[in-house]
């Protein structure tokens, strides 16, 4: 690859950075419809979706490209999906639910306690995305961020629970992921999927 | 108080101002930010005019006492978002795709319990009717809200002319399936069993507030609204009112709608509006009345029927509407 890595990690950045400027230009020109919340909680929900996917691809490409240019952006995408989870949340918070029936919300509705779960496995893989966490957890830091497969497999089931009639979009997402996975079960083995597990066990 | 019944002197929308104008006002400034990045040499990313009211006009009487006199949702809105799955499932889907049906001609095939059963063409159906107009509101089970200015027929007045016999306790409606036509019905992935079906108990179909729309803000209604015949029941959640109905039968049983067959235990067969039944994903206290805002969403309470009690409550009288839901 001729692009040198300063100009690549740029391109992403703003590449990521496109859900968010889309949505501020829809916002600006009025163009989100008549219940923008709606949208907008929506659109930020399928960003950090999306770009925890495309997060979870970068392993399988510097691989097959055999360049590490695609490992050193991936911090930066989950890190971007994560900050589109929060908005996402934020949204929730402020245009679906306005701050009201918290209680119930979170712990009657299955859907939403799987996208928190989802939220709450990204959390702690975030705060230790600095290098300071990473040399500080040392050979721990792997499994910790493995949480990624379960996290994405709740964000999916969580996408899928909304499903009214039809899944085709889930199904393309699903398969996707699937195919991800099973890329790593390949060259890695099952157990390089399992979280947490103790390095070496 | 419910439905306003207003003094005759009271206007309709139609005697005020012209949609067009009271349409351009709500997106001018949608229209100025799109002029401005127009000028910068942006793309235009937004049709931010407004959309002109179309359709043919129909002469109708205004029923104020079968009106609300709340704010309507502007005509844009009421046809460039709502659910129309034949359509597909994005809110802006049927405006998209629903000019690839085609409404003329249009026959509806009436059937079962009843003395004058038959295919009937659309101009049959109507012609012995005058229309008239109702503002209605419309409470989508997905908690959001319009006000709409329907034009039709009072759903008795039509029924009864089929003659239903003692035996037809239920009647049912279905819309068209043609998958050429409705590219929602060409997908694989769909868990509706096209085609799509409603019904009501006789009694709530005669009642007064049950309407049989073929237009709306005064014209005839869009495609993407279920042109050229669709039903408004609205103390009932929104999918309750089928759109582009063909068929129409009377019966004994109670005949099962759509979305009571995909997921019993979310939308029940009766589908009052009720904000003390939660749907099992979200509240159903509240709702969006749309247009809203983003910085000022407009939510209001939801009022059990829909605020259509004093029509329809005895309808139930004894039923335990959490379990009929
Ligand atoms: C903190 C917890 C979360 C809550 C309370 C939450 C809530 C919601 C809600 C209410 C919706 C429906 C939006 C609507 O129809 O208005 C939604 C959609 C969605 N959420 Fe979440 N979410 C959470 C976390 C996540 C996470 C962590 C992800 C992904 C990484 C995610 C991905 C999505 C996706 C893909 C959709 C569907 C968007 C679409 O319909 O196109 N959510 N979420």
């Amino acid at each position: 690859m001729a692009l040198p890595m300063p100009a690549f990690k740029g391109l992403v950045f703003l590449l990521a950075l496109i859900p968010l400027l889309w949505l501020v230009v829809r916002i600006v020109t009025g163009s989100l419809g008549p219940d923008p919340g709606q949208e907008v909680t929506e659109a930020l929900g399928l960003a950090a979706f999306q770009l925890l996917i495309v997060t979870l691809g970068m392993t399988p490409l510097s691989r097959l490209f055999k360049w590490q240019g695609w490992i050193r952006v991936r911090r930066m995408l989950g890190l971007f999906a994560f900050f589109y989870a929060c908005l996402h949340l934020m949204a929730f918070l402020q245009f679906i639910l306005g701050w009201t029936d918290l209680w119930a919300t979170f712990t009657r509705r299955p859907y939403i306690i799987l996208g928190s779960l989802a939220f709450l496995l990204l959390l702690p893989m975030a705060i230790t995305s600095t290098r300071g966490m990473m040399q500080r957890l040392g050979k721990r830091w792997k499994p910790l961020h493995r949480l990624v497969y379960p996290a994405v497999l709740l964000a999916w089931l969580h996408f899928l629970w909304q499903s009214r009639s039809d899944i085709t979009e889930m199904l393309v997402y699903g398969l996707v992921i699937a195919f991800l996975l099973a890329l790593r079960v390949r060259w890695f083995g099952w157990r390089s999927l399992i979280p947490l597990r103790k390095p070496g066990a | 108080m419910l439905i306003k019944k207003r003094p005759s002197w009271a206007l309709s929308h139609s005697d005020v101002t012209p949609e067009s104008v009271y349409l351009d006002r709500r997106r001018f400034m949608g229209g100025v930010v799109a002029a401005a990045l127009a000028g910068t040499g942006l793309p235009r990313l937004v049709d931010a005019a407004a959309v002109p009211v179309q359709g043919e006009s129909l002469s109708y009487t205004a029923m104020p006492g079968f009106s609300t006199d709340e704010e309507k949702t502007p005509y844009e809105d009421v046809t460039r978002y709502n659910n129309f799955y034949e359509f597909g499932t994005g809110k802006d889907d049927p405006a998209r795709y629903a000019e690839e049906m085609s409404v003329d001609p249009w026959s509806v095939t009436v059937e079962g319990e009843c003395g004058r059963p038959g295919t009937y063409s659309f101009e049959d159906l109507v012609k012995p009717h005058e229309y008239q107009e109702r503002i209605y509101r419309l409470r989508c089970v997905e908690a959001w809200s319009m006000v709409i200015p329907w034009i039709g027929i009072p759903l008795a007045d039509m029924l009864k002319r089929f003659e239903p016999n003692s035996r037809a306790k239920y009647v049912y409606f279905e819309t068209l399936y043609d998958p050429d036509q409705m590219r929602g019905q060409r997908s694989l992935f769909s868990t509706i069993d096209w085609p799509y079906q409603e019904g009501l108990r006789m009694d709530e179909a005669m009642n007064e507030l049950s309407f049989m729309a073929v237009g709306l803000y005064g014209k005839t209604v869009p495609k993407q609204n279920g042109a050229p015949m669709r039903l408004v029941v609205p103390w009932k959640y929104g999918f309750k009112s089928i759109k582009s109905i063909v068929k129409i039968r009377f019966q004994e049983e109670r005949p099962k709608s759509t979305w009571e067959m995909i997921a019993p235990q979310e939308y029940g067969f009766y589908a009052n509006v009720n904000p003390e039944v939660d749907h099992p994903r979200w509240s159903q206290k509240r709702e969006r009345r749309l247009p809203s805002g983003l910085l000022s969403p407009n939510w209001i309470e939801t009022r059990k029927f829909n605020g259509y009690g004093e029509q329809v409550a005895h309808l139930y009288k004894g039923m335990d509407l959490t379990k009929y839901y």
